[in-house]
């Protein structure tokens, strides 16, 4: 079982349910794993005092040239959707930073001039504690290219485990690279127009994708229906709300989840996960 | 020696467009034969890295000063590598900027004069 938590906008309180929801299913007979895939602003580390058991570099490849090689025929060039070699005089300029390591110039260099080196775009961190696994991204400072991150965060996962993805916000690739090929995605909203209007964009690219979604209303006020009539409107089923209150932020604020802060929360993390599962069954 | 001047439109009269990547035109002028004419920046229609698709531009029409507003990191490389020397000002018009820099009133750029743009 594979679960990803989205949101759409930022700030609505995905890793505050997904590190509840790994908690909760601590006593389940199967593994839990853990991936926090928001690797611009990793932090579920926070909130499990785990130490780190390892560390692993993640390379792209990117061009580097061999002037005895090159001819300055400006194929390279031609073929960077992302303008990043530029030939100026007798120089090849590349820019890491633009390059999408996609190997066009490599390949179709005539000559050979060009051959893919590494380049440091991030780390993967693994913790472990019993038979639960933290796996966390890092994108490296001065990268904006998160999804090679994020894949190499999911490639630690476990088919035998239930997987737990967190997301960062948005809508584009990053977040598209945490749902691929999940069962199951659990979009966390407030009650805002913010939220809301995030939180449209989150489900029609969902829908997109075909990956079934449910909804979690974060700091629900009862007065408050906008999130509630919209679902209904698309027959998206609520999984859960959580209360605004002071004493749910006062204790997240320090570091402590929900279901540690509050333990008749479990039980409702554990009702949320079996919902997904019956969700995922239909 | 061509200089060329990152400008909203494709005249001496027209105004700076300070931003280099995304400018619309360039007027260029020759110093030796005192021509003027104007070039579209194709640069600004990339999605992603305009000043360098813009610099490259620049040296296909062998320019050798550029006259704007911001810089950024990999535009200032891509003319540096072109030995495009950048010269900054921050608005009027097209014929005042080259006014300014024939009197030595504009300064000349030693790095980005902004940060990374994204891409």
């Amino acid at each position: 079982m594979r679960i990803s938590i989205a949101s759409g906008k930022g700030g609505t309180g995905k890793t505050l349910v997904a590190t509840s929801l790994a908690l909760s299913l601590m006593d389940q007979p199967r593994p839990v794993q853990l991936l926090d895939c928001d690797v611009e602003e990793p932090n579920a580390h926070i909130f499990f005092k785990m130490k780190q058991a390892g560390s692993q570099k993640v390379f792209l490849p990117i061009p580097k040239v061999d002037y005895d090689q090159c001819q300055y025929c400006g194929k390279c060039v031609e073929v960077c959707q992302f303008n990043a070699i530029a030939l100026m005089k007798r120089t090849l300029v590349i820019f890491p930073d633009v390059c999408h390591s996609c190997g066009g110039c490599w390949y179709l260099c005539p000559t050979e001039a060009l051959q893919p080196t590494p380049r440091e775009v991030g780390a993967v961190g693994i913790s472990q504690s019993g038979s639960f696994t933290l796996v966390s991204g890092t994108l490296k400072l001065g990268t904006h290219i998160s999804p090679p991150v994020i894949k190499a965060v999911r490639a630690k996962e476990d088919p035998d485990s239930i997987v737990i993805i967190d997301g960062p916000p948005g809508s584009s690739c990053p977040v598209m690279t945490i749902v691929d090929g999940t069962d199951y995605c659990i979009l966390v909203t407030e009650p805002t127009p913010f939220g809301l209007n995030d939180l449209v964009l989150a489900v029609e690219m969902l829908q997109v994708l075909g990956i079934a979604c449910g909804v979690v209303i974060n700091r629900d006020v009862p007065e408050n229906d906008i999130i509630d009539r919209y679902c209904e409107d698309k027959g998206l089923p609520i999984l859960l709300r959580i209360p605004l209150k002071t004493e749910i932020a006062r204790a997240y604020a320090k570091g402590i989840t929900l279901v540690e802060s509050d333990p008749h929360w479990k039980p409702k993390f554990l009702e949320l996960y079996q919902r997904v599962v019956r969700e995922v069954a239909q | 020696m061509r200089v060329a001047v990152s400008a909203s439109g494709q005249t001496q009269l027209d105004e700076l467009n300070p931003r280099l990547g995304r400018c619309e035109y360039f007027v260029i002028v020759d110093d030796v034969s005192g021509e003027t004419w104007a070039i579209e920046n194709t640069g600004r229609l990339s999605t992603g890295a305009a000043g360098i698709a813009t610099a490259t531009l620049l040296h296909n029409h062998q320019v050798d000063v550029v006259i704007t507003g911001n810089v950024g990191p990999n535009a200032f490389t891509a003319l540096e590598a072109a030995e495009i020397k950048v010269y900054t000002g921050t608005k009027g018009k097209v014929q005042d900027l080259l006014e300014q820099y024939r009197n030595g009133n504009l300064s000349k750029a030693s790095g980005p004069n902004v940060g990374p743009h994204g891409s």
